[in-house]
C-alpha cells in the first residue's frame, strides 16, 4: 500500500481529451518561454506574435485543461488521482518543474542577463526580457526589466490558476469570495497600481514599494533609507508620504486589528502575494507539507527567528539612520575593560538563562523563552567576538550588510527558491510557514489574542485525515478534531480548505468571542457518561 | 501491574488504550493481524481514489503509541482461554492478560450467490480488501456493485474515480431507502443519478455471479433483469456482522455479536467487548443492540475505560448523531428520522429550490418537540442539535434559531429564510427568523 502508485502501473492519472489538448497548448507557451530563455543573447523575431501567441497558448491551454477536469461531474471536491499524478506526488514531473523554477530563480536574482537584461547593443533587452519589452512599453513605456518579467508571469499565474482553482471550487462560496480577491489583490495592488503610479511620476520607490498590501515586515526593506528618503522626497509628494503613512499604519494598526478580529487570514490567504501564488498555482501541491511534529518543531525555531532578525535589523538599520552612525559600543562604555565586562557579562547572563530555563522551566512557553535566551547569547558572542577584535559596530557587521544578508539568503534563496521553486517538492507554503516574518508576527497574534478559530463539530470526526493532508501550513488538523478541540494555531492561514475536504461536516473557520477559544474537551460529544472531571463539559 | 490486552486496534481498541493511559499506568497491550497501527478505515476509498496515501489514514504516528506506553503487536489471536487468562498467537507467543477487551469489529456480509468465490468478487471492509480490490480492479472497465448502502456507494464512488463504469444493484425502491424517509431516499437516489459512468438498478436484487473458464468474474445475472451485465469486478456490499472468529472454542457468550451488559462486561469476569463486535442484551429504548458505527465504537472506549480504571460506567451514548457523504452530497442526522413516520409524530422536509439542500425535521405530534433531523447538503451544528434533543425544544423554536445551528462554511447560504417561508406556508404558522447580521458576529462577545 505504501507503493508509488504512479510507477506501478496504474493508470496514473485519468486524462481525457480536454486535459490533452490544454496540455498540449500550455506546452506551446512553455516551449516560447523556453526559446526565449534559451536564447537570452539574441533576438528572435517576431516578438509581436511570440508574446501574444504565449499569453493565448497559457489562457486556452489553463482553460481547456479545467474545463476537461471538471466538466461532466457535479461540483464537489475532486482529489482523484492526486497521489498518482507524477506532477503532484513527487514524481518525475515534480523534479524537473522545481529544478526549472529554481533555475528561473537563480537567473532572476543574480544572473538577469541570462534572461537577457541588457544583453543587446545600448543595453537593450534580448531574450526572454526583450519578449516583454512590448507589453512594458504599453504599461509604463519603458524597456521591460526581470521584475517586469517576474512579476507579469507571476500574476498570469495567479490570475489564470485563479480561475482552474475558482472552478474547481465553485460549490464553495468561501474560496470563491477569497480567490476573487486574492487574484485582485495581485492583479490590481501588485500588478496595475504600481504601474499607474509611476506613469502618475512616483518613479523613485521600486516596484515592491508601490504595492499597498506589502506591508512591513514582509516588506522588510520598507523601513531602510533606500525606501524613505524617496518616500519622503519632495518630488514624490503627496504618494510617497501617503504609502509611508500606510505603510506604518499597516504595521501597527491594521494588521494587529484585523487579525484579532477574523485571524491571519485576511493577509494571508486573501491578499497577500505569496498567499496569492501559493492558494492558486500552490493549490496542486498543498498535500506535500511535512505534518510531523518534527516539521512543527523547526517551524516555530525558523519562522520566529526570522522576524525577530528582521526586527533586529530595522532597529539597526534606524539607528544608523537617524544617529548616522553606526552603533558602537565605544558609544556608551568609557573603556575597553568596561565594554569587556560587559559583554561577558551579557553572555554569561544568556547563558544561565538558557541552562536554568532548559533544566528548570517545564511550562508551555518554556521553548519560546529558551529561544530568547539563545538568541540573547548569541548575540552576545557576535559582539564581544567583534569587539575584542576592535570592530565595535553593533554585531561586528554594518547595518546596511544585515540588510543584503537577510536579502540574499532570506528574500532570494528562501522566499524564491525554496519558496516557490520547490512548490513541487515541499509544497506551496514552505515560505509563509517558515519564513515570513509577516506570518510570524501575526501567527502570534492569532494564537494568543484573536477571535479566530477553527471550530470542530461535536463528535462527527471519523478521523479519516483529508483535513491533515490537505492542509497546506502541515497543520495535523485531525489531531484537534478527532479529540473535539478547536484548532488555533499560530501558523492557520484560513484557506478553509480542511472545511471544505472534511467529508462529515466536522470543520468551520470561524470568528468568535475569546473566552472558550482554546477548548480541551476530553470527552466528545455524543456520550452521555457522567464526567470524572466535573469541569469538563 | 495489571495488564491489559485489547484485541483489535480499531477506532474502539485505541480510544480505550488512549483513555486507559490517560487515567492509569496499567500496562497495556494492543493487537491486530490488519495492521500494526489504528487506522480509519472509514478513510480507505480516499486511498484507492489517491486523495491520501495510506499512511495519511493513521491518525497517530506510531511513535505516539511508544511515547505512551501501549505495546502494539501484529498478530492474530488464534484463540482464547478463558480459565487460564491467556491467549494464544499465531507467531507461537502465548500471552497472559488480567483484562482483555475483544475490540474485533466487522466482517462483511456473504450471501450464498452461485459465484461468490469467483476471482474479482470481494467485499470491502479491511485494509487487505482494499489491497485486493486495487489488483481485483487493475485496468478494468466495468464493474458491478450489489447493496444499497453506506459502503456500496463509496466503493461505487471508488470505481467511478478510476474511470470504471459500474452497475449499482439496490434492493430497495430508492437508495438506502431501508434507513431514510421516501423523499431523502429519492434525494440521494437522485444526486447519484448525476454520475452519467453510474447505472443504477432500483428494485433490483442479484441472482448470480457468472465467471470464465479461468475462475474469473464475467457478468452477473439479475432477478428482474432480461439480460445478464457483463462486468469484470463484482462488490458485495450487502452489511457486515459482528467478527467473532477469535471467540470460537471459549465460552464467552455471543449471538449475533458478543453479548454485553451495559458496563460492556460479557459473561465472562475480566473480559469485556466493544465497538462493532458487540451487541447490547438489553439495549436501550430505541436503540439496536448492534449498532457498527465509528461513534458508537469510540464512545464504548471512552466509556470502558472509566470502568477499568476503576469507576465503574455504564455506557450511555447520548442523543443519536450520524453522518456519511454520498459522492458530493453530505449527510448528518441528529437524534431519530426513521424511514416511516410513526404515529405520534409529525414532519417538515424542506428542500431548496435548486435541489442542493434537503433538511428533514421530524417531531413530536402533541409536544412539538423536535426528536430529529436528516440534513443534506447543508452542515448543522452537533452541540446545538445535541442540546435541542435533551431540552425537548420545540419545532417552531428550533426553526426560528435555525441560523445558529448551521456549520457551513462563511459565506454560504445559511437558507433560514426559505426555510422559515417552507415552515409557515406548509404548517399555516408565521414564526420570524431570529439571526443576526455579519457585523453584529464579528463584535459578539
Amino acid at each position: 500500500m505504501e507503493t508509488n502508485y504512479s510507477l506501478t502501473g496504474d493508470a496514473g492519472q485519468y486524462l481525457n481529451t480536454w486535459q490533452k489538448i490544454g496540455l498540449g497548448i500550455t506546452g506551446l507557451g512553455l516551449f516560447i518561454v523556453v526559446l526565449y530563455w534559451g536564447n537570452w543573447n539574441s533576438q528572435i523575431e517576431p516578438s509581436w506574435f511570440f508574446f501574444p501567441l504565449m499569453i493565448a497558448s497559457f489562457v486556452l491551454g489553463t482553460g481547456f485543461y479545467t474545463w476537461g477536469a471538471y466538466k461532466g461531474a457535479p461540483a464537489g471536491i475532486k482529489n482523484n488521482g492526486v497521489y498518482f499524478n507524477p506532477l503532484t506526488n513527487r514524481g518525475s514531473l515534480a523534479w524537473v518543474s522545481g529544478v526549472l523554477l529554481t533555475l528561473f530563480y537563480v537567473c532572476l536574482y543574480w544572473f538577469p542577463g541570462h534572461l537577457g537584461l541588457g544583453m543587446g547593443a545600448n543595453g537593450t533587452n534580448l531574450g526572454l526580457v526583450a519578449l516583454f519589452d512590448g507589453l512594458s512599453h504599453l504599461f509604463r513605456n519603458k524597456d521591460a526589466d526581470q521584475w517586469f518579467v517576474y512579476g507579469t508571469f507571476y500574476t498570469l499565474a495567479i490570475v489564470f490558476l485563479g480561475v482552474k482553482f475558482l472552478v474547481k471550487y465553485r460549490h464553495n462560496k468561501y474560496q470563491i469570495i477569497r480567490t476573487i480577491v486574492v487574484m485582485f489583490s495581485q492583479l490590481v495592488f501588485a500588478y496595475f497600481l504600481p504601474f499607474i503610479l509611476e506613469a502618475l511620476g512616483a518613479n523613485d520607490g521600486g516596484y515592491y514599494n508601490l504595492n499597498p498590501v506589502n506591508y512591513y515586515p514582509l516588506n522588510y526593506s520598507f523601513i531602510t533609507p533606500d525606501r524613505i528618503d524617496p518616500m519622503v522626497a519632495d518630488v514624490n509628494q503627496p504618494i510617497g508620504m501617503a504609502y509611508l503613512v500606510w505603510g506604518i499604519i499597516g504595521f501597527l494598526i491594521i494588521t494587529p486589528v484585523i487579525t484579532y478580529y477574523v485571524g491571519k487570514r485576511w493577509y494571508c490567504s486573501w491578499f497577500c502575494g505569496c498567499g496569492g501564488l501559493a492558494e492558486t498555482a500552490g493549490d496542486s501541491f498543498r498535500h506535500l507539507s511535512d505534518k510531523s511534529v518534527t516539521a512543527w518543531k523547526i517551524e516555530r525555531w525558523v519562522i520566529h527567528s526570522v522576524m525577530v532578525f528582521v526586527f533586529i535589523m530595522t532597529l539597526a538599520v534606524m539607528y544608523t539612520y537617524f544617529l548616522n552612525q553606526e552603533f558602537a559600543l565605544q558609544f556608551i562604555v568609557p573603556s575597553r575593560g568596561a565594554g569587556m565586562f560587559i559583554l561577558f557579562g551579557w553572555v554569561a547572563l544568556g547563558l544561565i538563562a538558557f541552562l536554568f530555563l532548559y533544566f528548570k522551566n517545564k511550562g508551555k512557553s518554556r521553548k519560546y523563552l529558551l529561544v530568547g535566551a539563545a538568541i540573547f547569547t548569541f548575540l552576545g558572542v557576535l559582539m564581544l567576538v567583534n569587539y575584542s577584535l576592535g570592530n565595535h559596530q553593533a554585531f561586528g557587521i554594518a547595518s546596511y550588510k544585515i540588510k543584503q544578508w537577510y536579502g540574499f539568503f532570506i528574500g532570494a534563496i528562501f522566499s524564491g527558491i525554496i519558496g516557490v521553486g520547490f512548490y513541487p517538492l515541499l509544497g506551496n507554503r514552505v515560505w509563509c510557514r517558515f519564513g515570513c516574518p509577516m506570518a510570524g508576527y501575526m501567527g502570534i497574534i492569532q494564537r494568543f489574542k484573536s477571535r479566530f478559530r477553527i471550530t470542530t463539530n461535536g463528535g462527527q470526526c471519523i478521523s479519516c485525515g483529508n483535513c491533515s493532508t490537505y492542509c497546506e501550513q502541515g497543520i495535523d488538523v485531525r489531531w484537534y478534531a478527532q479529540r473535539g478541540q478547536n484548532i488555533v494555531r499560530a501558523s492557520c492561514v484560513g484557506c478553509g480548505i480542511c472545511s471544505a475536504v472534511c467529508p462529515r461536516g466536522v470543520l468551520k473557520l470561524e470568528n468568535g468571542p475569546e473566552e472558550g477559544r482554546v477548548n480541551d474537551n476530553p470527552i466528545l460529544l455524543g456520550n452521555d457518561m457522567p464526567r470524572m472531571n466535573p469541569n469538563v463539559k | 501491574m495489571e495488564h491489559i490486552v485489547i484485541i483489535g486496534n480499531g477506532i474502539a481498541g485505541s480510544t480505550l488504550a488512549r483513555h486507559i493511559r490517560k487515567l492509569s499506568d496499567k500496562r497495556i497491550t494492543m493487537i491486530s493481524a490488519e495492521h500494526d497501527n489504528f487506522f480509519s478505515r472509514t478513510a480507505l476509498m480516499y486511498v484507492y481514489m489517491g486523495h491520501m496515501r495510506f499512511k495519511d489514514t493513521e491518525p497517530y504516528p506510531k511513535s505516539f503509541w511508544e511515547k505512551n506506553d501501549i505495546a502494539l503487536l501484529h498478530d492474530y489471536v488464534k484463540c482464547i482461554d478463558v480459565e487460564g487468562q491467556e491467549l494464544s498467537l499465531e507467531k507461537g507467543e502465548r500471552l497472559k492478560y488480567d483484562k482483555l477487551i475483544i475490540a474485533t469489529g466487522s466482517c462483511p456480509n456473504k450471501l450464498d450467490w452461485q459465484g461468490v468465490d469467483l476471482i474479482g468478487v470481494q467485499g470491502l471492509y479491511s485494509k487487505q480488501d482494499l489491497e485486493s480490490m486495487k489488483a481485483n480492479t487493475q485496468g478494468i472497465k466495468h464493474a458491478v456493485v450489489v447493496g444499497g448502502g453506506l459502503i456500496g456507494v463509496e466503493m461505487v464512488e471508488m470505481l467511478l474515480s478510476r474511470n470504471i463504469s459500474v452497475d449499482f444493484i439496490v434492493r430497495d425502491d430508492q437508495f438506502w431507502r431501508s434507513v431514510l424517509p421516501e423523499q431523502d431516499a429519492a434525494f440521494v437516489s437522485n444526486h447519484l443519478r448525476k454520475h452519467h459512468n453510474l447505472k443504477l438498478h432500483l428494485s433490483e436484487e442479484l441472482d448470480e455471479i457468472l465467471g470464465n473458464d479461468a475462475g474469473e468474474v464475467r457478468a452477473v445475472k439479475t432477478l428482474h433483469g432480461e439480460e445478464e451485465i457483463p462486468c469484470d469486478f463484482v462488490g458485495l456490499t450487502i452489511g457486515v456482522h459482528p467478527n467473532l472468529a477469535v471467540l470460537q472454542g471459549s465460552d464467552i457468550a455471543v449471538e449475533k455479536g458478543v453479548l454485553v451488559d451495559e458496563y460492556l462486561k460479557t459473561n465472562q469476569e475480566n473480559i469485556y467487548a466493544i465497538g462493532d463486535c458487540t451487541q447490547q442484551k438489553n439495549p436501550m429504548p430505541g436503540r439496536k443492540a448492534i449498532e457498527q458505527v465509528w461513534y458508537t465504537g469510540r464512545i464504548m472506549g471512552e466509556t470502558l475505560a472509566q470502568t477499568i480504571c476503576g469507576t465503574p460506567t455504564k455506557y450511555s451514548p447520548g442523543n443519536w448523531f450520524n453522518s456519511a457523504k454520498f459522492f458530493d452530497l453530505e449527510y448528518q442526522t441528529y437524534g431519530w428520522v426513521r424511514s416511516e413516520l410513526q404515529a405520534d409524530e409529525e414532519e417538515f422536509v424542506f428542500e431548496d429550490k435548486k435541489g442542493k439542500v434537503l433538511v428533514h425535521f421530524v417531531y413530536d405530534k402533541k409536544s412539538k418537540a423536535l426528536k430529529g433531523v436528516n440534513t443534506f447538503g447543508l452542515r448543522l451544528r452537533h452541540e446545538v442539535f445535541d442540546h435541542w434533543l435533551t431540552q425537548q425544544t420545540e419545532i417552531t423554536e428550533v426553526l426560528s434559531n435555525i441560523e445558529s445551528a448551521v456549520f457551513d462554511p462563511e459565506f454560504f447560504t445559511r437558507y433560514g429564510a426559505e426555510i422559515l417561508t417552507a415552515f409557515n406556508e406548509e404548517k399555516k404558522m408565521n414564526i420570524a427568523l431570529k439571526s443576526k447580521k455579519w457585523w453584529q458576529k464579528l463584535i459578539q462577545a
